[in-house]
């Protein structure tokens, strides 16, 4: 991809992020009646109304809050929580590990899965493998994922004891006790976009297959693992890529129902409490680190798409 | 243009060849018997759903999967290729054969660079790297008279026209020093001018190479300058086997009579060949007789019941009884 695109697709992820910015800031603003009483709730005193005011500078001029608050924001200030005064931005850091630790798992987990199963069954169209593989998609698709999550822990930590139902461990603590906690949280919320990776791969592997280059290549002699990795694959994977862009910032949204199933205090529990304390500058701080997430995640995408598809790369 | 007596031996003999579409259809090609001299060109002619295709793809084992051959052997220097093992099928392919598609633009990967796609048989059948195989694909690409190869080594075929997207299928085609080129309908997808230039090229490396082709085509201008023998396929099976000049100045089918009154000015017109009235029948619903009967000129009460495939000499094969028999002579393009 030429450098102007990647500067092209930069500005335009800063533009996105800047709007969100604004929408975010305005949150406080779109609360009906005086925001430092609805935030502070029915049985504040004067003196709580007053302190949440000053704390929020709700007493300035819109445009000077605006200002001063995207300059702290700039700066790495997301301001404090309302209730123990903690830095946002302290909040963020120490709940969002587990919270990305388990969504990249589930990330891999799906495309390991998703592609290889879609591959295969693509490959050998109408046999018993591709039955089963398309089977389990469905299933995988139709399946909640925090029933999934039950069904996980009942089988591998209830009648076996293999692994920690609830609670997430820091790398810090040992491999293998990191791994035996972030296992099931990450199946559980992969593995519904492994389904989806798995039926986009299959559909795709079995329309290239049709293609005139797969021919061609045969003629020229190409065939097996040859063929299949830069003849077929390079192709399909174009818009697989797509579907996993999309698949990504969901991902990040099903970790809060995850997090709930197995007790683990990620972002999704300090977001969940901040909407229920009415704590805004935490819901404010999550929402910009998602935006964040979210225009990364497309920023990647699209520099996959194009070194995969030269069509794009010269455009 | 050789004369048919010509002693050069066969490289490419197909005999019986029969294709059927498994439980569905049977005989979408049927009893196809001819052959391909060494350094020769033998043309596949005939309308549109003849069984070209089908015939050309079935050599190297690349049929689509739903279709089978049933019956035949397709000796290629000496083996049966149709017995081969995959493995031993796959050294064949894009070694001493090399195919030519039709669309230039979808026949190359387009996620492939144009250097690799033509270094890919090298690296497959010579065991070459990369580094070698690519400085080999760029003297193939100043062979089929692309400027500046060696900035075009690394294009991908969407930065390229149709004419240099074939010139490319036939530098990989070649990559190998094939022995037998099998080209299906090279020009059909490509602006006139541009055809010329392709089959001048074509031309050039079957001297240059002494490449035996085998060359599907529409186009009897194209059969005359550049063919020697030429194999009229019609509805599945062969109607005529003769050489060029039998062809042109002695046509011993009807059907082949027809296609030269269809183009009137040989060597010019370079229509698709459907001006004969009526449409070639599909094998499920072949006459029991002659299958042009319906649609023949010459047609006579026998016609309809018996079909014959009679020997004319000089490896010369007609499936029309009259003129076996003497009983009707046909015109030819370059007579009268
Ligand atoms: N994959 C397939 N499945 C079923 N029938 C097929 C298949 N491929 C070809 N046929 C049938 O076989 C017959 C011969 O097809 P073929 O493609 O060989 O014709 P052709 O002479 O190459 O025609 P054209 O000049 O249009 O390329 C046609 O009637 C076609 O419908
Ligand atoms: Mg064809």
């Amino acid at each position: 991809m030429s450098t102007r695109m990647i500067i092209r697709r930069l500005g335009g992820g800063l533009l996105v992020l800047w709007l969100v910015s604004i929408l975010t800031f305005l949150l406080v603003h779109l609360i009906p009646g005086d925001p430092a009483e609805v935030i502070a709730g029915e049985n504040a005193s004067q003196a709580d109304v007053e302190r949440i005011r000053t704390e929020l500078g709700l007493d300035r001029p819109v445009l000077t809050q605006y200002v001063t608050w995207l300059s702290g924001v700039l700066r790495g200030d997301l301001g404090h929580s309302l209730f123990t005064g903690k830095s946002v931005v302290t909040s963020i850091a120490e709940s969002a590990p587990p919270t990305l630790v388990i969504t990249i798992m589930a990330i891999v987990l799906a495309v390991l899965v998703g592609v290889s199963a879609g591959t295969v069954a693509g490959l050998t169209q109408g046999s018993r493998v591709d039955r089963l593989v398309s089977t389990l998609a469905t299933l995988g698709i139709a399946m909640p994922s925090f029933w999934l999550a039950m069904v996980l822990v009942s089988i591998f930590s209830l009648t076996n004891p293999w692994l920690p139902a609830t609670g997430y461990a820091d790398l810090g603590e040992g491999f293998g006790t990191w791994l035996s906690h972030v296992i099931l949280p990450s199946t559980a919320l992969g593995l519904a976009t492994a389904a989806e990776l798995a039926r986009h791969t299959r559909g795709c592997v079995a329309d290239v297959l049709t293609r005139p280059y797969v021919r061609t290549a045969r003629a020229r002699g190409a065939s097996g693992a040859w063929l299949v990795r830069r003849h077929i694959l390079r192709n399909a994977a174009i818009p697989v890529v797509t579907v996993l862009g999309l698949q990504a910032g969901r991902l990040l949204g099903g970790a809060i129902v995850i997090e709930a199933v197995f007790g683990i205090s990620g972002l999704g529990t300090l977001a969940v409490n901040a909407v229920l304390q009415r704590n805004y500058p935490v819901i404010q701080g999550y929402v910009l680190l998602c935006a964040v997430v979210v225009v990364l995640l497309n920023l990647i995408v699209d520099l996959a798409y194009g070194w995969i598809n030269p069509k794009v790369r010269t455009a | 243009m050789t004369p048919g007596h010509d002693t050069a031996r066969p490289l490419l003999s197909v005999e019986g060849l029969t294709i059927d579409l498994p439980g569905v259809q049977p005989g979408l090609v049927e009893d196809v018997t001819f052959q391909v001299r060494e350094g020769h060109c033998t043309a596949l002619i005939g309308e549109s759903g003849c069984g070209k295709t089908l015939t050309s793809m079935s050599i190297l084992g690349l049929l689509p999967a739903s279709v089978r051959v049933s019956a035949g052997s397709v000796w290629f220097d000496g083996v049966d290729l149709l017995t081969r093992t995959p493995r031993q099928l796959r050294r064949v392919r894009g070694g001493p054969v090399g195919m030519i598609f039709q669309e230039p633009m979808s026949s190359l990967n387009p996620t492939m660079t144009v250097g690799d796609q033509i270094a890919e048989a090298r690296r497959l059948h010579l065991g070459e790297r990369r580094k070698t195989a690519l400085a080999r694909a760029r003297e193939l690409l100043e062979r089929v008279g692309i400027p500046n190869a060696a900035r075009r080594i690394g294009a991908y075929p969407h930065e390229m026209s149709g004419g240099m997207q074939q010139r490319v299928m036939i530098a990989a085609a070649i990559a190998c020093e094939p022995r037998l080129i099998i080209a299906d309908e090279p020009t059909t997808a490509l602006d006139v001018t541009i055809q010329a230039e392709i089959l001048a090229l074509l031309r050039d490396l079957q001297r240059d190479l002494d490449l035996a082709v085998l060359l599907v085509t529409h186009d009897l201008g194209v059969v005359a300058d550049f063919c020697d023998d030429v194999v009229v396929m019609y509805a599945g099976h062969i109607a005529e086997r003769t050489t060029v000049d039998g062809l042109f100045y002695d046509p011993a089918h009807p059907y082949s009579s027809a296609l030269l009154a269809a183009v009137p000015q040989v060597g010019q017109a370079r229509s698709r060949l459907t001006v004969i009235p009526g449409r070639v029948p599909s094998a499920g619903g072949l006459p029991a007789g002659c299958r042009f009967e319906p649609r023949c000129a010459h047609a006579q009460s026998p016609c309809g019941e018996r079909q014959p495939d009679v020997s004319l000499g000089d490896g010369r094969r007609t499936r029309c009884g009259r003129v076996a028999s003497g009983e009707l002579t046909l015109q030819g393009a370059l007579r009268g």
